[in-house]
């Protein structure tokens, strides 16, 4: 047996089904036996159209929903008990950051629940404002922010816990593309620091492509993987990296796959550039 | 409403209403407690019955004053707060004074207005009292509604040189219809009880407070009738009140 | 912005407002004294109407004389002064209010978080929480009396407990709808940490929930005080402000403008409470971000 096999994968998921409504006239089969497998320390992407389940098959990774059908493994653990664990940190679109709680506050709050006394929760919270780069705002209120940096400092109470996975849901979505792009490469050298395993759900091609070890192609209707594209650009990625060939080839070769999965449809809600 | 969701919506209250009453009823029994001190709902349902005619009665009267005072307190408290947004200063100035006028009780308000003006048995300051109440809480939470609306609607009704009035009509009015229906679903029931307060101490009348002043020293039973009555027209207001926001929600929809 | 930017910030408005609040006082007093000047002494009629007040000196004095009011001797209390008078009074009032301010804000805060944990509770309750408001005080008030007579409690916890009556329900409205304004992609957040429904109620729920608390407040601080008055008229054995307003509309005609200065001492301390709770407002409102205002 090989190493691989005897390490425990990030995530397993296993024949997952989902069917909002069960039973009823309005019964939407979100996802339809998806199965995926992700190695420890991956940049997985999920891209697809609205409607192809991307954001449920997140959500049922986190275990904030049960699937119908199928099961679940994080870290080696059912979600529940990964989640009970607090083997992930999640971030969405809009950054959610509490508006009463100052940034500092913000990135403790998974460590009070955890139940870190001050000193090691303050060390923990500085550690990370180093990492995304913000070591100065600490005091500062979350509408005092700007959309990036509310949305760095979503990442950082994230990763506060240094969990092994980082759950993302279309987190850059409401940046300005500059701002995204900066994003992008920030996310790129935190995981690089840290090792952590993500799962990142988007709707642009370039986003997924310049992120991801492997872009996964949903489509919808019912929800289900269709493609699941290779990206060998390397583990160091810049800004150069978005002019390389490759980049434009594995561009072209996502969209495709897109395209593939809608023979009768065309893609909605896919940015293309 | 269909017949199965009236009673998904009405079991729970009603649930909760039967074992209420139970345990009442099981307290005076248990412990023999005298009616003087605290009468039975048995009791007090055969006094209800018993008089039903005259409460009704009494609930007319006060109810009309109480419904007066509603609608004008509503017109006068709305107008207050639309000048509030044309001169910010108007909130800081009448806000003290409304929170006094509110701050001093019914009960020694009545007396005053009874003797400025004739007659203890016009319903006049019972109606003006009740319009004061009405104003302060309308006032308060329109005048916030029409103040805290999303700078980014501001700004797109700049961006098309609107004017004061049409941002009023447009984007401030909507935004305060909400606060509108918070007010009124708290004045509503507000109003009944300031027109029984102030029927209460201003000299002989016909309505439900004097029906309760009059058995106060007597069987605490026939009070409690009187209350069912006035607590029946307080609920029928703020049912209205209800009914009033949801329609309102619906016509918003469709527009 | 910093702390003494801020500190610097809450003290101007509070100046700002103190200087509007006497500029309307100045006004009040205007309107009153030139009604008085030209209404009529015995009132009038439009269209049979009798909407016209009276304005001779025993029903509407002159804003000065009510002012003087409060240097005159207090008839029936030694050589007391009215103002020294009903400064005691007033603080006894106040005491009482603030206890079932309070009171009335825990048992709020309580059916609020019953109702938010349990949406049962909230259908089954909230109407009847509704019908309770429709109860007149003046009906309850012996009723309440007669109980805490049987149980033995000193008179003041009959005050409270109706002051806590009248304040609690906009306590209770106001902080349900603040509990359940949560946004889900928060309760999501807290979810992810499998975070329980307490936990999720202290760190999210509640301080989501203070904005929409903070009007609720405002109106319960002035109904406990309209609570406490009522009481002590209702039911007397109470030295308060409302028990000076019975006694000195009784010596109306030796001294009406008495009566208008226990009145004012009533407003003041309405506007006291008001006040604290707008104090407290500030405080724990400073750090969010600010309403927009046109």
């Amino acid at each position: 047996m090989s190493a691989a096999t005897d390490q425990a994968k990030a995530v397993v998921v296993s024949d997952v089904s989902m069917v909002f409504n069960q039973g009823g006239p309005g019964a939407v089969a979100a996802l339809d036996h998806v199965g995926l497998e992700v190695e420890p320390g991956d940049f997985v992407s999920l891209i697809g159209p609205s409607g192809c389940g991307k954001s449920t098959l997140l959500r049922v990774i986190a275990n904030l929903l049960e699937p119908t059908a199928g099961s679940v493994l994080v870290n080696g653990k059912s979600a529940h008990q990964a989640r009970i664990d607090q083997d992930y940190g999640m971030a969405f679109q809009q950054s959610g950051l509490f508006e009463w709680r100052t940034v500092t506050k913000n990135i403790e709050l998974p460590l009070e629940l955890k139940g870190w006394d001050k000193q090691r929760r303050r060390e923990r919270v500085s550690e990370m404002l180093e990492l995304v780069k913000l070591p100065d705002r600490g005091g500062h209120m979350p509408w005092e922010l700007s959309g990036g940096q509310q949305q760095r400092i979503a990442i950082a109470r994230a990763l506060a816990a240094h969990p092994p996975l980082l759950l993302m849901d279309e987190p850059f979505g409401a940046l300005d593309e500059m701002t995204r792009e900066h994003m992008q490469s920030e996310l790129l050298q935190i995981c690089a620091a840290t090792g952590t395993t993500v799962v990142f759900v988007t709707h642009s091609i370039p986003e997924a492509v310049y992120l991801s070890d492997r872009v996964v192609v949903m489509s919808a209707g019912p929800g289900r993987i269709t493609d699941i594209v290779s990206v060998d650009l390397g583990r160091d990625r810049d800004e150069d990296t978005r002019e390389d060939d490759t980049f434009y080839k594995k561009i072209t070769e996502v969209r495709e796959a897109l395209r593939g999965g809608e023979l009768t449809d065309s893609a909605r809600g896919i940015e293309d550039r | 409403m269909t017949t199965q969701r009236a009673v998904e919506t009405l079991w729970p209250p009603a649930l909760f209403g039967a074992a209420f009453l139970v345990l009442w009823e099981s307290v005076v029994r248990i412990f023999d407690i005298a009616p003087f001190t605290l009468p039975a709902p048995s009791a007090i349902f055969t006094a209800f019955v018993e008089r039903f005619g005259q409460v009704r009665e009494a609930t007319f009267e006060t109810g009309t004053n109480a419904l007066v005072g509603l609608l004008l307190g509503i017109v006068l408290g709305v107008l207050a707060s639309l000048l509030t947004v044309r001169f910010v200063q108007v909130e800081a100035l009448l806000t003290p004074l409304a929170v006094a006028v509110n701050a001093i009780p019914i009960v020694v308000i009545v007396p005053i207005l009874n003797n400025m003006l004739f007659g203890t048995t016009s319903q006049l300051p019972r109606r003006l009292m009740v319009m004061l109440i009405v104003f302060f809480v309308v006032f308060v939470n329109v005048s916030k509604g029409l103040r805290q609306v999303s700078a980014t609607h501001l700004e797109l009704m700049r961006s098309y040189a609107a004017s004061p009035t049409a941002i009023m009509y447009k984007v401030r009015v909507p935004n305060a219809l909400g606060y509108l229906f918070t007010a009124l679903k708290i004045a509503a029931p507000l109003a009944v009880i300031t027109a029984f307060v102030a029927e209460y101490f201003g000299g002989v009348q016909n309505g439900l407070a004097t029906g309760v002043r009059n058995s106060l020293n007597g069987s605490k039973d026939v009070t409690w009738a009187y209350v069912i009555g006035a607590s029946t027209l307080g609920l029928t207001f703020y049912l209205i009140s209800v009914a009033l926001e949801s329609a309102a929600g619906k016509v918003n929809r469709t527009a | 912005m910093s702390r003494t930017g801020r500190t610097a910030s809450i003290a101007t408005t509070a100046v700002r407002r103190t200087a509007l609040l006497f500029a309307s006082l100045a006004i009040a007093v205007a309107l009153w004294e030139s009604y008085k000047a030209v209404g009529p002494a015995d009132g009038g009629d439009v269209f049979g109407w009798r909407i016209i007040p009276k304005t001779n000196d025993r029903v509407m004095p002159h804003t000065w004389t009510m002012a003087a009011e409060f240097g005159d001797d207090a008839i029936g209390s030694g050589d007391q002064k009215v103002w020294s008078v009903l400064l005691g009074y007033s603080w006894y009032t106040l005491r009482m209010a603030l206890a079932g301010l309070a009171l009335g804000m825990f048992v709020g805060v309580g059916l609020a978080v019953a109702m938010a944990r349990l949406k049962i509770v909230e259908r089954g309750l909230l109407p009847y929480l509704v019908i309770s408001q429709t109860i007149p005080l003046i009906a309850l008030a012996p009723q309440i009396t007669v109980i805490r007579g049987s149980l033995d409690l000193p008179q003041w916890t009959s005050a409270a407990a109706l002051a806590a009556f009248l304040s609690f329900f906009p306590v209770t409205v106001s902080t349900l709808r603040g509990l359940q304004s949560a946004p889900a992609a928060s309760l999501e957040l807290m979810d992810s940490y499998a975070a329980g429904w307490w936990t999720t109620l202290r760190k999210l729920r509640f301080p989501a929930a203070v904005p929409y608390m903070v009007p609720g407040m405002k109106l319960a601080a002035t109904a406990s005080v309209i609570g406490v008055i009522v009481t002590e008229i209702t039911l007397g054995g109470l030295r308060g402000v409302g028990f000076a307003t019975i006694d000195y509309s009784q010596k109306v005609t030796s001294q009406p403008a008495s009566v208008y200065a226990a009145v004012f001492a009533a407003a003041a301390l309405g506007l006291i409470m008001f006040g604290l709770v707008a104090a407290g407002e500030s405080i724990l409102m400073r750090r969010r971000p600010k309403e927009s205002l046109g």
